[in-house]
């Protein structure tokens, strides 16, 4: 790998997210996609052109990226005898013990806030050992200290069947590892533009913060190439405004 | 036998008032002609079962007052955004949703079409969505010590109702790989379908289409509807997805006005052309 790293001006915060997630997934056997996931979709296509198209991906909803033959319930199948190593999640809210919410704000039954449901996080978030949870809008309304509503725990009790779990998390504004022994988010780097105070004042939870965070990596210029190329093609059959807006392209008929 | 009708309204009236009907994601194979003319009905107090979720021809039902239960894993209209009619009718307590996790409807469907009393799953433990699931159990496992699993039980629908390709006059529909559509047909009472194209010939008699293909024997009732999953498209034909009459559709619903506005124009108005 000899490309020149790109100048920081003509990159995007969705491709260094893109880049970012990617890293994480090199080397893995199967990378499953879920629904309203545009940039871990792209990561894992861009994972999978990587790999040498050794590593499977499957995305929701998709007719090429998906090679699931037994229906909706197959992913879901798959993902508990272990077959699936990484899948993303997201949440209206995620607090500071890695709890999800993908349901309501405030009381359920009459709630100031509704979204769309929990979709397959009340288990996939049990069985998939390498959950990389997004959200791309980090304030204290999002990363609050505790859910209003858990559509799935970070961590469990130890009777409970737990293969999966946290392994990351990554927002429009940094990096967060999980320390999963003491269950909390340690912050692992920032994306340009932001820094260790910008992050603690947007963050509505507490998290452990090392001596020496680093700036998020930008995609090199063949990363981006390959990105902009042939990712956004793939990706723009699933999320076609997705890909007009990030990578300005009208998916081909 | 599977009744053939002629006409979307002669199937519409085998919607009726109270049922319990199982929808299939907007990805995969949507009846969406023939909503339009259950809605033209008026029919009402419907329990939506999403398989696992349901998107835009369920929010056009709770939009249009069809609805009192919502059981489903999420309603979206993916990149076009929150369903806005579910999301204000929950606001306004107008209606119940009992939300699941989508493998909890995979396995409720497979234990009714099993006939089994209900499925065990993992994961659901600690979260809220069981919290509030009064007919969900945690039982021990059995082959276990110290094992917690969830029970989930039969969930069998009246009605399965969705749009496929094609089918033949034996009742056959071919729907390929979108095989939530079989295990809906499979588990439901009753299922009513609604096809691009009635074949001759039939279905099963090649092996390449018969895999694909639920037998006559599910099939309660069907009907031809040419573009029947508009403003959906439908997986293995050449209908996509009418992005920009559904981005106007997620606009306009946002309001109980525009919602009303769209309804005329594009349900009780296309009554001559469907």
């Amino acid at each position: 790998m000899s490309a020149s790293p790109s100048s920081q001006s003509d990159v995007q915060l969705e491709e260094i997210l893109i880049h970012t997630i990617a890293g994480m997934l090199d080397g893995l056997r199967h990378v499953a996609v879920g629904a309203s996931s545009p940039v871990p979709g792209a990561a894992a296509l861009l994972a999978r052109a990587r790999s040498g198209e050794r590593t499977r991906v499957s995305v929701l909803g998709s007719e090429d990226h998906n090679f699931f033959t037994d229906g909706g319930k197959e992913l879901f199948d798959c993902a508990g005898q272990g077959r699936i190593d990484a899948f993303f999640l997201s949440g209206a809210q995620i607090d500071g013990n890695a709890n999800i919410n993908l349901v309501s704000i405030g009381d359920p039954d009459r709630p100031k806030a509704r979204f769309p449901g929990s979709f397959g996080s009340g288990y996939l978030y049990y069985v998939v050992p390498r959950v990389i949870l997004f959200r791309l809008e980090h304030t204290k309304r999002t990363l609050v200290e505790q859910v209003d509503f858990i559509s799935a725990p970070g961590f469990s009790e130890p009777n409970v069947y737990r293969p999966g779990g946290p392994f990351a998390m990554i927002t429009d504004r940094c990096l967060f590892d999980v320390d999963k022994e003491r269950r909390r988010f340690v912050l692992k780097s920032v994306h340009p533009g932001e820094t260790v105070e910008s992050i603690a004042e947007n963050t509505g939870f507490d998290y452990d913060v090392p001596d020496a965070v680093p700036t998020t990596p930008l995609p090199d210029a063949e990363t981006l190439a390959l990105m902009r190329g042939r990712i956004a093609g793939e990706i723009a059959e699933i999320y076609p405004s997705f890909a007009k807006r990030v990578f300005g392209l009208e998916k081909a008929a | 036998m599977t009744e053939l009708v002629t006409g979307l309204d002669a199937l519409a009236a085998k919607v009726t008032d109270g049922a319990k009907i199982a929808l299939p994601p907007d990805y995969s194979g949507c009846a969406n002609a023939l909503w339009r003319a259950v809605i033209r009905r008026g029919v009402r107090d419907l329990h939506l079962v999403g398989v696992p979720v349901f998107g835009y021809h369920g929010d056009l039902l709770i939009g249009a007052g069809c609805v009192n239960v919502a059981e489903t894993s999420a309603v979206t209209l993916g990149e076009h955004g929150l369903a806005p009619r579910f999301t204000a009718a929950v606001k306004a307590g107008s209606i119940t949703v009992k939300d699941a996790t989508c493998p909890a409807i995979h396995a409720g469907l497979q234990a009714a079409e099993r006939g089994a009393p209900f499925s065990v799953m993992r994961g659901l433990i600690g979260s809220d969505i069981l919290a509030r699931r009064d007919d969900w159990k945690v039982i021990d496992n059995p082959f276990a010590e110290n094992d917690p699993v969830v029970a989930i039980p039969a969930l069998t629908p009246d009605l399965a109702v969705f749009h496929a390709a094609k089918a033949d006059r034996h009742g056959n529909v071919w729907i390929g790989v979108r095989r939530e559509l079989m295990v809906m047909a499979h588990a439901a009472r009753d299922t009513l379908v609604t096809v691009e194209e009635i074949v001759d010939g039939d279905l099963m008699a090649d092996p390449a289409t018969k895999a694909g293909t639920i037998p006559g024997l599910y099939v309660t009732a069907m009907a031809e509807a040419r573009e029947g999953s508009w403003p959906q498209g439908l997986p293995a034909t050449d209908l996509v997805p009418d992005h920009a009459h559904l981005a106007r559709y997620a606009q306009m619903a946002k309001t109980e006005e525009g919602f009303a506005a769209y309804l005329a124009e594009v349900v009780t108005g296309r009554e001559a052309a469907e």
